[in-house]
């Protein structure tokens, strides 16, 4: 079984309509959708959600007034300043340490877990898709996304799939590095702009240093050629594989409108072949790797 | 004041907004670029940096000499990041600490002290009239909010301070929008977009802060934006219709307020009505 997760440092550059153009290509295939913080493909899966969980992270403390002598010990050992003047525990600032749960002298502080969050299994047209939602303004996204990950796994081995297809979040901390760890290879999505070529060089020095093989391609390349040259550049010093280049095209914006992939959109775009070659390729170099 | 700029959904235009408003507005104008994963603004601001400072969190550091292995520090860890296995050894997973201080306040022994770990950097630097910080997440740690803190520590309260805000609705956002006067939502009128604007009024309604809406690309797309906008009361400030020489300006680092015609007058309107909002 092999997991592909799909990254680009920068938001924005495509991620999502690529990941939904290659859950169109794909077979055999489990989809996962480990951007829980701004989840977006069930937008074009339209998924029919078959398993519902709550998904719980993290404790908040809570003190208990009847029993709060206000000694003010807990305002002290509090790193966050989440506890205020009048006993009350700020929940959005509170890390879930447990610090002055520990140390308060009349037990006078709960804990209890929190749920920040859920993860279905879902079943659409392109198959089975693990997703989730994490709750506005909530920690822990990294457990989550290990969490549905590790659904995705399962359910490729009950059902015999070889494939995990991971829609992965932009930037470089916490949820992609809880996306990224001990994939079989990430695909860096990213666009010929200053900003984009600059987040995907930290992206795949993220990737090197946790050592996943990283393939490349680059949308919207003829926004900018001599930028999209840089980034072929770069790719070669670095020893990554560009595996395509993928035209300025407003069919994806067309196609997200009507909830569709872009084939469904188009069967036969000049984008859209643009796009079948890079899954081709990217295949090729899956299965070599998987002789190998 | 302070405004934090921000989107739910990555390349929307956060940055493209943040910049050039900052050099619409020119002088006593603070830019605090916050998304320390992947900082952009810099690339459009070009600034002169003058100071770079390493921002390091404590983490613990166990002396085995003195440690009896008792396992409070284990106890009161919520984050794994210190493990007692009885009678044989302590480990720490500097890594996976929060820096809540507990197992060296817990510690009978005195046998913990304190340690850093790396956060990233911060660079402060100028343009013009234009006050520069920004943050730099080390590529490999995990947390970014305490160095979105230490970024905004630079705020001088004399200044119009602008945030660029990393995309998203979780904690490091959440560090980049709270304390501030207004909350300037930037989105494009797709399903996507639309999607995760929700998400951001989500988290700006549970702020309890001001906002208004920029609608970048606003003739692609659908008029679903507009309509949860006007539902939400939610103040449209700005629309930028799709041009792809605003695209191509930015592909190269250009600020539009400077290569194109009308856009300096644009970001001072843009200015003007939120002053007016939050005063």
């Amino acid at each position: 079984m092999k997991e592909l997760i799909i990254i680009s440092g920068k938001g924005g550059t495509g991620k999502t309509s690529l990941m939904a153009a290659f859950a169109y290509l794909a077979e055999n295939k489990v989809l996962c959708d480990a951007d829980v913080d701004a989840a977006d493909l069930h937008l074009v899966t339209a998924p029919d959600i078959l398993e519902k969980h709550d998904f719980q992270g993290g404790n908040t403390a809570i003190i208990n007034k009847d029993k709060c002598t206000e000694c003010g010990l807990c305002i002290d050992l509090c790193k966050w300043e989440a506890i205020s003047e009048t006993f009350e525990v700020n929940s959005i600032e509170c890390e879930g340490c447990g610090v002055c749960v520990y140390f308060c002298p009349e037990k006078a502080i709960d804990f209890p877990l929190n749920t920040c969050g859920e993860w279905y299994i879902s079943d659409t047209r392109f198959g089975p898709l693990v997703h989730a939602r994490l709750g506005i303004a909530e920690e822990n996204s990294g457990r989550l996304v290990s969490l549905v990950r590790n659904e995705a796994k399962k359910l490729a081995e009950e059902k015999g799939l070889d494939l995990i297809l991971t829609d992965g979040p932009p930037g470089i901390g916490c949820p992609v590095i809880a996306s990224i760890g001990g994939a079989d290879a990430v695909l860096v999505v990213t666009e010929p702009s200053v900003s984009g070529k600059h987040d995907m060089q930290r992206v795949v020095q993220l990737a090197n240093h946790f050592k996943v093989p990283a393939f490349l391609c680059v949308n919207k390349f003829d926004l900018n050629k001599d930028i999209t040259d840089e980034i072929e550049k770069f790719a070669k010093e670095k020893g990554l594989t560009c595996l395509g280049y993928i035209p300025f095209d407003q069919i994806f914006t067309k196609a997200m409108v009507q909830g569709q992939t872009i084939f469904e959109y188009d069967s036969d775009s000049a984008t859209g072949q643009a796009i079948r070659k890079i899954w081709g390729s990217l295949l090729t170099h899956l299965r070599a790797d998987m002789s190998a | 004041m302070i405004i934090s700029i921000a989107s739910g959904k990555g390349g929307t235009g956060k940055t493209t907004v943040a910049t050039n408003l900052a050099m619409a507005i020119g002088s006593d104008v603070q830019l605090l670029d916050c998304d320390v994963e992947e900082p952009n603004s810099h690339l459009f601001i070009n600034p002169v940096f003058e100071k770079t400072i390493t921002v390091t969190t404590p983490v613990p550091e166990v002396d085995e000499k003195k440690c009896n292995l008792c396992g409070k520090c284990d106890e009161i860890c919520q984050f794994k990041a210190i493990i007692v296995i009885a009678d044989i050894t302590v480990m720490t997973f500097p890594e996976l600490c929060h820096s809540c201080g507990g197992c060296e306040m817990v510690c009978p022994e005195n046998a913990i002290k304190e340690t850093n770990r790396e956060l990233g950097i911060i660079q402060k630097g100028y343009r013009n009239g234009i006050e520069f910080v920004h943050g730099k997440l080390r590529v490999g740690e995990a947390m970014s909010p305490p160095l979105i803190v230490k970024v905004r520590s630079f705020t001088k309260p004399d200044k119009f301070t602008i945030i660029d805000a990393p995309p998203g609705t979780s904690c490091p956002v959440i560090a980049s929008m709270k304390n501030t006067d207004f909350i300037l939502l930037v989105t494009e009128p797709t399903p996507f977009g639309l999607h995760d604007l929700k998400l951001a009024v989500g988290a700006v309604k549970m702020l309890n802060i001001p906002c208004g809406l920029v609608i970048n690309r606003s003739d692609v797309g659908d008029n679903k934006v507009k309509d949860f906008a006007k539902k939400e009361n939610v103040p449209v400030l700005l629309e930028i219709p799709f041009d792809r020489n605003i695209a191509e300006a930015y592909s190269r680092g250009d600020a539009i307020v400077e290569k194109l015609p009308g856009f300096k007058e644009t970001f001072l309107t843009l200015y003007n009505d939120i002053r007016k909002i939050v005063s």
